[in-house]
């Protein structure tokens, strides 16, 4: 019965969804900066599921390239920002995001 | 087939998600977000991007994630987070509470798969003038093509004149990261000023030991070249090799 069941764009965009969701949701439950960059990156796979399965849709390979940026554009971000983690945590080891309201070293 | 594989790579996501939610560990959250991105890339390879199944193992797993792991070791912060000081009072109630009504909102899950959001069907799709927007001579994907195929169609898109400038604002992009990096992380010449006394996130520290703690690294800070403690003498050794 399982293997009958074709697997169209929705169920792909419904998983999505869920991942997206469950990102956002840790992004404001959890306090630790290197957590909260971890549920970026799961909303931002979420993202990029939905980019491809649409573009599978769509029978256009835009949706894929635009994937490519997504990952350049998260590699970089992940970069400065365990860069600004780094310079903030030397200071005020408690790994709290909630140390960091002073913006300052 | 192709369902099976579906409902076990979701199962690995969702559960990997929610490991990167829950574990309080940093280092577990890190392998539950390495499990995710298999998952995904598993979703990929379905969806017939084999490219980019490749490049999410390799780059995610591979390189981002070991970012994640080096810093987490770095600073030491694998203790566990103190999950019973709310910074703010009710915040993580306040967020469950909103994630759960997102997950129950869900119209997005809804008008998925009430066809609406989907857009064109894929028959209608192939047969329509529909191209995309895309300039280039065989952008489409069909059914069936061999990974080398896909490969050559990304890179052939990469450098249509569609996306050709995007890319090169990558590079830039990627350029800036790297020398902001560079330049966040250096340690500063002269000491700092000394941190605030008082705090605006006061209410956060409800114990007396924290409060005893803060007061003591502030008078550190400034006095780096006469007060040699352990901790200073450790920092300048480390500096001095890295001018090294």
């Amino acid at each position: 019965m399982t293997l009958a069941l074709t697997i169209g764009t929705e169920y792909y965009l419904a998983l999505s969804a869920l991942l997206f969701t469950i990102g956002a949701g840790g992004l404001l439950v959890r306090r630790n900066p290197l957590i909260m960059f971890m549920c970026i990156e799961l909303m931002l796979n979420a993202a990029n599921l939905a980019f491809v399965s649409f573009g599978k849709e769509m029978g256009d390979l835009g949706g894929q390239l635009s994937v490519l940026f997504v990952l350049v554009v998260a590699a970089a971000e992940v970069v400065i920002g365990l860069a600004i983690v780094v310079a903030v945590m030397r200071r005020r080891p408690k790994a709290s995001i909630d140390e960091v309201s002073v913006l300052r070293g | 087939m192709e369902a099976v594989t579906f409902f076990i790579a979701a199962l690995i996501a969702v559960a990997g998600a929610c490991g990167v939610v829950f574990l309080k560990n940093p280092v577990h959250a890190a392998l539950s977000l390495v499990a995710t991105l298999f998952g995904v890339a598993i979703h990929f390879i379905n969806l017939e991007a084999y490219f980019l199944a490749v490049v999410q193992v390799i780059v995610y797993a591979g390189a981002i994630v070991i970012l994640f792991l080096f810093v987490i070791m770095l600073l030491g912060v694998d203790r566990a987070e103190s999950m019973e000081t709310d910074p703010i009072i009710g915040q993580r109630q306040i967020a469950l509470l909103a994630t759960v009504g997102l997950l129950i909102l869900g119209t997005l899950i809804g008008v998925a798969f009430s066809g609406d959001v989907t857009g064109i069907p894929p028959i209608e799709a192939q047969q329509s003038t529909f191209d995309g927007g895309l300039v280039i001579d065989n952008g489409s994907i069909d059914e069936g093509i061999p990974p080398q195929q896909n490969i050559k169609e990304i890179g052939r898109g990469l450098f249509s004149t569609r996306y050709v400038f995007a890319l090169e604002i990558t590079a830039l992009l990627l350029t800036i990261g790297v020398v902001g990096a560079v330049v966040l992380t250096r340690r500063p010449k002269s000491a700092l000023d000394p941190l605030p006394d008082e705090e605006p996130s006061a209410i956060m520290r409800n114990s007396e030991e924290e409060l005893a703690e803060t007061p003591s690294e502030i008078e550190e800070t400034p006095t780096e070249e006469t007060g040699k403690s352990d901790t200073e003498n450790l920092s300048n050794e480390e500096s001095e090799v890295i001018g090294e």
